[in-house]
């Protein structure tokens, strides 16, 4: 039975992950970071759980920084489905003061891994769909798609559970709780060629179009609302940009670009010479900074 | 940057139909350390385009930093992620790498060779369709070569290509090559592999990988990337059976109700007929629906919900099968066992087994042979280390519905899983059923426990007391026996060295032994709680899981663990029969407390601390015990 695509399989077997989930925990929830591949993640969950709807909420990290349209589009997309949205801040992190810009990985840590530690605790999640992809970094390639964390929400990357087959061990100890990623096999072009595919919804910030920038060492910024200071030698320009990742607005570069539509952007991104995460500011830091975070509780 | 780069900048609507329609192929490599498989996943990844500059700076920094090429690009560091591997320079975990080109997306399991990782490669070749052997072409056909074939031979990778690396060190050499391929044949065929594509390749110096090269013109194959990219893809020739194990049911309301999950073999068609399983009951399909959207049409590997036209109980874990050709329930089976934790496989220890979408409860018994895989014996075993393959008797506690392993790696694989750590510990192969249990079936009789117990006025039960050798359990449980049996109750002290001198005679101390020695004495002790009697057990008993065994035999509330807790220096001190001293002086091996571990209870029903408590006291606590829960009730002393 070969008659199967690549993206059948893939499709299929994210269906399964979600579906096992669902039937070995107890509390599960889906991280909705509004993103592309949480796009894909919840089309995936529709379509498993159809025609009842998915029996989870959906959980998002708010750091106060989010890009306008990424909320927006996040609100729009809970009230036409019917899902239920929880959203969560780190208000004690956001009452410190820091800020995306601040130095070293102050901001990243308390609006983003201890605001997700906190909402996981807050809640009481046993397991949290993340969507997390191996091709998208070194550690993340050794990562098992059923992911344990400790009590305190640290990976340890030496103790993983053998995965094999299909089989999913999702028998957790007190305390313990699993990340779980349907779409570990999945790459970047995957992704993008089964939004199209597919017509899965997505964010307009992911198409180019003219935006309001600044160039700040080498990087385009948008500048989305008036909160980002702007240096005395910096002008905000109306260039045509589209983002390749989306995450805090101060620490996501965007692209210029004219793709306006799905497949200019997917060509754009084939003809690319530099990888996903090139955009993002949080995984510069060291060569075994992901594994660091991770260990640490980072998604 | 991706391949194919023209006709995506011209037009990418055709290079995305074109995309579109590929297939999928997932292969393990494997090899000894520094047989160069980093290198050549490296490299394969680095010839289909799918490094991006960002990335190959960081390579060409690292190389630098921390190569073993001498400060030129080491394709290894693009695949060793983990910061402790880097450190060691080896890889030490499963890893999966992706890349395509236009005819197929391909998912590799990298997995490291040493002899101790033995799980990953299992892990790795459960999910391959094809393996990649390494071998280096200075050395020829290793034990670790023996090892990684018999592994991938034995998950079911039956197409093998036989990577033939390092040619570039042996001058090209076409008789080396040819030597090694005809050893390596020679050899595959005794375990029954025949689909074999050897390849002559430099992964340092990319020959043979992606392009051909100028160095082997005596070699006329496909490379390596050509053959992967060609080899056919289908498993079975002969359509199969349809097969579904059940994994979730969909009941959003009173009308709709769907069984979810993925289809495991064969196709499925509105009108269908199909039997449940284990019930044997049977229905007609009713609908197909695919991502909520009803089909004509589902085929294996897809994930679905089918509803039935008939209100059949079906709840997860059932299979859904063909009716006219389902397959056979059963709940002994011979199975091969992979075990991967430290701690051994113990026969007569309970696990849970988990396959397809059930999860049961099983008991290893016995193991019939260890298979030395180097070499391929079968040797005598009574336990299963870390990384041992063995063949042993597996008993479920509830019949399933199965297929053998070469048949089917849905309905015949499994997961073990440690009860108490939830661990998954072992993987395993169903072989075939074995049949005892259908001819033994447990004759429900007609005078039963609750009428026995009637008879003599009580609520029969099991008071297990455990402790280290010394502790005071014998002492007190012949003191709780003597007061029962003086209110007239019926009474039984199964003690731990009364029952070696005859039931357990043949056992000795070693772990297994202990398992062995306790699953004897609770299977007794359930007989007797049966036969209506208050049956107190004085066993060191050890281990958590033997106690937790114990508990299971009996029904809810009727097992009272009692915790004889006192310290090792107190136990040692009183020593009574002189034991300590022996084990002290190395006289007595696997001593509890001394050479051999005790796992103190975590949540017994008594604890009786023998360094505040005398005898009579402690007895006092356990019949106490016994009244506040109504075990011996003081209404029932009695009437007569």
């Amino acid at each position: 039975m070969s008659a199967l695509t690549h993206l059948q399989r893939l499709e299929a077997e994210s269906i399964h992950i979600f579906r096992e989930v669902v039937a070995e925990c107890e509390k599960p929830v889906l991280l909705y970071s509004i993103g592309k591949d949480s796009s894909v993640m919840l089309h995936l969950a529709l379509k498993a759980f159809a025609p009842a709807k998915p029996p989870f909420p959906l959980l998002q990290i708010a750091s106060g920084w989010d890009f306008r349209e990424m909320l927006e589009f996040r609100d729009a997309t809970a009230k036409r489905l019917g899902l239920e949205l929880l959203v969560h801040t780190n208000e004690e992190g956001a009452r410190s003061g820091v800020l995306p810009w601040s130095p070293g990985t102050a901001y990243a840590d308390l609006m983003l891994t201890q605001a997700l530690r906190q909402a996981l605790d807050k809640y009481g999640f046993d397991a949290a769909f993340g969507g997390g992809r191996r091709d998208e970094e070194k550690s993340r390639a050794k990562e098992r798609i059923f992911s344990f964390r400790s009590t305190q929400h640290r990976w340890d990357p030496k103790n993983q559970r053998p995965e094999l087959w299909q089989l999913y061990n999702a028998r957790k100890n007190r305390g313990e709780s699993i990340r779980v990623f349907p779409l570990s096999n999945w790459t970047e072009l995957d992704v993008w060629q089964y939004i199209h595919l597919e017509n899965v919804p997505l964010v307009p910030l992911y198409l180019a179009k003219r935006r309001p920038v600044v160039r700040r060492e080498g990087r385009l910024l948008m500048v989305d609302d008036e909160r980002l200071p702007l240096r005395a030698d910096e002008r905000v320009e109306e260039l045509s940009v589209r983002f390749r990742t989306l995450g805090c607005y101060p620490l996501t570069a965007a692209t210029e670009s004219t793709a306006a539509t799905l497949p200019e952007v997917i060509r754009e991104m084939l003809l690319a010479t530099g990888s996903e995460r090139e955009g993002r500011i949080v995984d510069k830091d060291g060569a075994a900074s992901m594994e660091q975070k991770k260990q640490e509780g980072y998604f | 940057m991706a391949a194919d780069s023209t006709l995506i900048a011209q037009d990418i609507e055709a290079y995305l139909a074109l995309h579109q329609h590929k297939s999928l192929l997932r292969f393990i490599t494997c090899g000894s350390v520094d047989d160069g498989k980093s290198s050549l996943i490296g490299r394969l990844l680095y010839e289909t385009k799918m490094i991006y500059e960002d990335q190959l700076a960081a390579l060409e920094q690292d190389s630098k930093r921390v190569g073993t090429r001498g400060g030129e690009i080491d394709f290894a560091l693009l695949v060793d992620g983990l910061a402790a591997e880097r450190e060691q320079g080896i890889t030490i975990d499963v890893a999966y790498r992706f890349f395509s080109t236009s005819k197929r997306k391909f998912i590799v399991a990298d997995t490291p060779g040493h002899e101790q990782y033995t799980r990953n490669m299992v892990t790795g070749a459960s999910t391959a369709d094809l393996a990649v052997i390494l071998v280096d072409a200075r050395k020829g056909l290793l034990t670790q070569t023996r090892r990684h074939s018999y592994l991938v031979s034995l998950l079911g990778t039956e197409r093998i290509v036989l990577a033939v690396n390092k040619m570039d060190l042996t001058g090209y050499s076409q008789s080396v090559f040819d030597d090694i391929e005809r050893q390596y044949r020679a050899f595959a065929a005794q375990l029954g592999l025949s689909d074999i594509t050897a390849i002559p390749v430099s992964a340092i110096g990319g020959d043979n990988v992606v392009a051909r090269g100028a160095q082997m013109p005596w070699y006329r194959g496909k490379t390596l990337l050509e053959h992967l990219e060609t080899v056919p893809l289908d498993r079975a020739t002969l359509p199969q059976p349809f097969r579904l194990p059940v994994q979730w049911v969909n009941r959003p309301n009173p009308e709709f109700r769907g069984f979810a999950g993925m289809i495991a073999s064969g196709a499925v068609r509105p009108g269908d007929e199909l039997r449940v399983l284990p019930s044997g009951r049977t229905s007609r399909v009713a609908r197909v629906i695919e991502g909520g959207v009803d089909a004509p049409l589902a085929v294996a590997g897809q994930s679905v919900t089918l509803t039935l036209a008939d209100e059949v109980d079906v709840s997860r874990g059932d299979l859904l099968a063909a009716a006219a050709a389902s397959p056979s329930v059963a709940s002994q089976f011979e199975a091969t066992i992979i075990w991967m934790h430290d701690e051994p496989l113990l026969p007569g220890r309970t696990y849970l087994v988990k396959i397809g979408t059930k999860t049961v409860t099983a008991t290893v018994a016995p193991i019939k042979y260890r298979i030395q895989v180097n070499t391929f014996e079968q040797v005598p075993a009574r336990r299963l280390e870390l990384n041992d393959i063995g063949v042993c008797a597996l008993e479920l506690d509830s019949p399933i519905a199965f297929e053998p392993y070469k048949e089917s790696r849905v309905l015949g694989g499994f997961i073990i899983i440690d009860r108490l750590s939830n661990n998954t510990v072992g993987a395993g192969l169903l072989r075939s059923a074995l049949r005892r249990a259908e001819n033994v079936h447990w004759q429900a009789l007609d005078v039963n426990k609750h009428a026995r117990a009637q008879l003599s006025h009580q609520k029969p039960c099991l008071l297990w007391f455990t402790g280290l050798s010394g502790a005071g359990k014998s002492t007190i449980a012949n003191l709780v026996e003597k007061k029962l049996h003086a209110e007239g109750r019926q009474t039984y002290l199964l003690d731990g060295d009364n029952v070696r001198h005859g039931l357990n005679k043949d056992l000795g101390f070693s772990d297994e032994d202990r398992v062995e020695n306790i699953r004897r004495v609770a299977e007794v002790a359930r007989l007797m709680v049966d036969a209506g009697l208050i049956v107190l057990v004085s066993f060191i008993s050890p281990f958590r899981a033997e106690r937790l065994m114990a508990r299971s035999l009996v029904e809810r509330g009727e097992f009272v663990e009692v915790f004889v807790d006192t310290s090792l220096a107190a136990a040692e001190a009183r020593d009574v029969k002189g034991l300590y001293r022996k084990a002290r002086r190395g006289e007595l091996k696997n001593f509890t407390g001394i050479d051999s571990p005790y796992e103190a209870p975590e949540n017994p029903e008594l604890r009786l601390d023998t360094t505040q408590l005398l005898p009579e006291a402690a007895a006092e606590r356990v019949i106490g015990y016994l009244r506040e829960v109504g075990i011996i009730d003081v209404d029932l002393t009695w009437e007569i």
